[in-house]
């Protein structure tokens, strides 16, 4: 049981004026050498901040109130900053969602290369440089030694996450978090550059922990998912799993929600009322107020998340066997 | 950067022509040359005789333009009670009052800079609060307020500095300079720090809200990310951004300190441009004022332009599209 990444009981609070909210709720998952994690789920489900919460770097006021993050044996959350400095970007680096603000503008390419490895490792300007070169090449930056002394706003949105996802291979890290990487690109260079992410964590052996509300690039690029609602994991397992035969009520109205492109012009599935905020989140199962198999116990008891007799994934829902029979009759409809 | 400084050199001539235009008609409603010229004593006959030749009844634009001529080949008047001519008079005064003007913008560029910068990474501290309240308490006095204060404190009740005037200086190929001498260098003190007493809140304000600002980007992150030191984040990746904004204010606030200086070098008696311009008030030497108008005015833009010019140094989009 050695995994490179093993998230317990998490629990991320915001210190507000008018008291603590809690953001991340016991959230636990583990990810082992080259495995690549897909988080899901609507925009206020708490994937971006578990996923910063990992490198430690959540945005004031949040902190992280309980729970451990254990990276390659050794707890995350209890590390000094100059500890942490260490990690990040070292051996855990991040991939944000908008190439358009995550590049300095008054720094040349090369500089915010060649200073994120001066950072980790004792080399020289040129070494640093040379190595930039190789991982420019590897995300197909064409000319890169004329490139390195370019300004971002020199680059296309789509080059610019190239060059954010070089630097975030540069010091050969075992663990990616792309926070949605490709979102704010166009369509066309979505595909690019999650093929480009897929195929260098591959050719690498690094993990990946994938973070987005798209739920057909999850299916396509991670060998495992977890459904995150309101600060919770709802369901996890595999892949293939939870693509062909979702467990959740919620994870059902995901998928049922993506335009298959099947029957053109018909209305496309959505679930029924929003994400419930911090402030007020339901008590019981905070799903069951959009629930459509709901009963009276969501109302009161929190659903755990524990395996399901028959299945390989796990999912947090009283109505499970009413959720199967449903997906049963999904699949015989 | 060449087209880029092209435009802006002609946007400077634009403006400048508007200054003169302004001087021009104060001195055309206000001021009389002939009496500048002749005095008490001559008959009506005798000045009507010399206005005609002077060219004083020729329509406004044909004197305006001659004004400008006049004023292009350095040329800006009589000054009525020096009996020199203005831009002379001005020019032995301006040595003073820029000695004054760059110990004043080094003392808020010094401070500020820091000061920004430490108030920003620390909003809440106890220092911070200090440094915040102290700076509304510097923008909430009046310059000769605190020069008086600072008069009262430093020189008659400790003796430590001189009160008044600007101590012995050195003449330096024609300028006057009392930065090499020790008693020169004392006697700048309390002018200059009164003087940067009004900007040196105002830039601190503005560091710190800029580089808060930058703080908060995505780029920030971004490098806090890649496990950077705070030092480089702080100084380079946020302040480098910071000094963008900082540049374009501050060019135009230092050319506003030009305008402070009139009333700390009247409270000082510094004998600078500044001190000579409410002189000439009182005597109504109207070449005299209008000259100073203009000369400020020239000063104000040559200061302006620099500060566009280098702006396009820090940041890489202006550059880029100079050189297109």
């Amino acid at each position: 049981m050695d995994h490179l990444l093993e998230v317990k009981d998490l629990e991320v609070k915001f210190a507000l004026r008018m008291g603590d909210l809690t953001a991340i709720n016991g959230v636990s998952f583990t990810l082992d050498r080259s495995e690549r994690l897909g988080l899901v789920g609507e925009s206020g489900a708490g994937k971006s901040v578990t996923g910063f919460s990992i490198i430690n770097l959540i945005s004031k006021p949040g902190y992280i109130s309980g729970g451990s993050v254990i990276f390659e044996g050794r707890d995350l959350t209890r590390l000094t900053n100059e500890g942490m400095r260490h990690i990040r970007g070292n051996l855990i680096s991040m991939i944000f969602q908008d190439p358009m603000m995550t590049l300095n503008p008054v720094l040349t390419i090369g500089t915010q290369m060649v200073e994120t490895l001066q950072a980790h490792m004792d080399i020289s300007r040129k070494e640093a440089e040379d190595i930039s070169l190789e991982k420019l090449r590897k995300v197909h930056i064409p000319s890169p030694e004329k490139r390195l002394q370019q300004y971002p706003h020199e680059f296309s949105g789509g080059m610019r996450q190239r060059i954010v996802v070089a630097i975030a291979l540069l010091t050969d890290p075992a663990l990616v978090i792309a926070d949605e990487p490709t979102t704010a690109l166009d369509v066309t260079i979505q595909a690019e550059i999650m093929e480009l992410l897929l195929e260098l964590c591959e050719s690498e052996g690094t993990g990946l922990i994938l973070i987005t509300h798209d739920l057909a690039v999850v299916s396509q690029v991670t060998q495992k998912i977890a459904v995150m609602y309101a600060g919770k994991i709802v369901e996890a397992g595999q892949t293939e799993d939870i693509i062909d035969n979702p467990r959740h009520p919620y994870t059902q109205g995901l998928i049922k929600a993506i335009p298959d492109g099947r029957n053109p012009g018909a209305r496309l599935n959505q679930i029924p009322g929003t994400m419930p905020s911090l402030i007020d989140i339901p008590p019981g199962c905070s799903f069951h107020p959009r629930c459509m198999i709901r009963g009276d116990i969501c109302r009161h008891e929190s659903p755990a998340l524990k395996n399901i007799h028959g299945y390989r994934s796990m999912a947090a829902c009283h109505m499970l066997d009413t959720a199967e029979k449903q997906a049963g009759a999904n699949v015989t409809k | 950067m060449f087209a880029f400084a092209v435009r802006r050199i002609t946007q400077a001539i634009i403006v400048m022509l508007v200054i003169g235009l302004l001087g021009f008609s104060i001195k055309q409603k206000i001021g009389d040359p002939v009496r500048d010229i002749v005095g008490v004593s001559v008959s009506v006959a005798e000045r009507d005789a010399l206005r005609e030749e002077l060219g004083l009844n020729d329509p406004f634009l044909a004197q305006y333009v001659r004004f400008i001529k006049n004023a292009v080949h350095g040329d800006l008047g009589m000054s009525f009670f020096f009996k020199r001519p203005t831009l002379e008079v001005i020019l032995s005064k301006a040595p003073a009052t820029l000695e004054l003007v760059f110990a004043s913008s080094l003392i808020i560029i010094l401070l500020s800079i820091p000061l920004g910068i430490y108030t920003a990474i620390n909003p809440r501290n106890l220092p911070s609060r200090i440094i915040m309240g102290g700076s509304i308490v510097g923008v909430s006095i009046p310059v000769f307020l605190t020069a008086i204060i600072l008069i009262y404190i430093f020189a008659v009740e400790l003796h430590w500095l001189p009160s008044y005037g600007r101590g012995e200086t050195v003449n330096v190929w024609g300028w006057e300079s009392g930065f090499l001498t020790l008693d020169g260098l004392k006697h700048l003190i309390l002018p200059s720090i009164a003087l940067s007493s009004i900007m040196l809140p105002l830039f601190i304000r503005l560091i710190r809200s800029e580089m808060m600002e930058t703080l908060e980007t995505e780029y920030v992150k971004f490098a806090w990310a890649k496990g950077l030191s705070r030092r480089r984040i702080w100084f380079l990746h946020a302040f480098k951004n910071t000094l963008l904004p900082v540049i374009t204010v501050g060019g135009v606030q230092l050319g506003i300190l030009i305008a402070y200086t009139i009333l700390t070098e009247t409270v000082f008696q510094w004998q600078g441009m500044g001190f000579m311009f409410l002189e000439a008030v009182e005597r109504s030497d109207t070449s005299l004022l209008v000259a100073y108008i203009i000369v400020v005015g020239a000063l104000f833009v040559v200061v302006n332009t620099i500060v566009d010019l280098i702006y396009g140094l820090v940041n890489p989009t202006i550059r880029i599209t100079g050189r297109k």
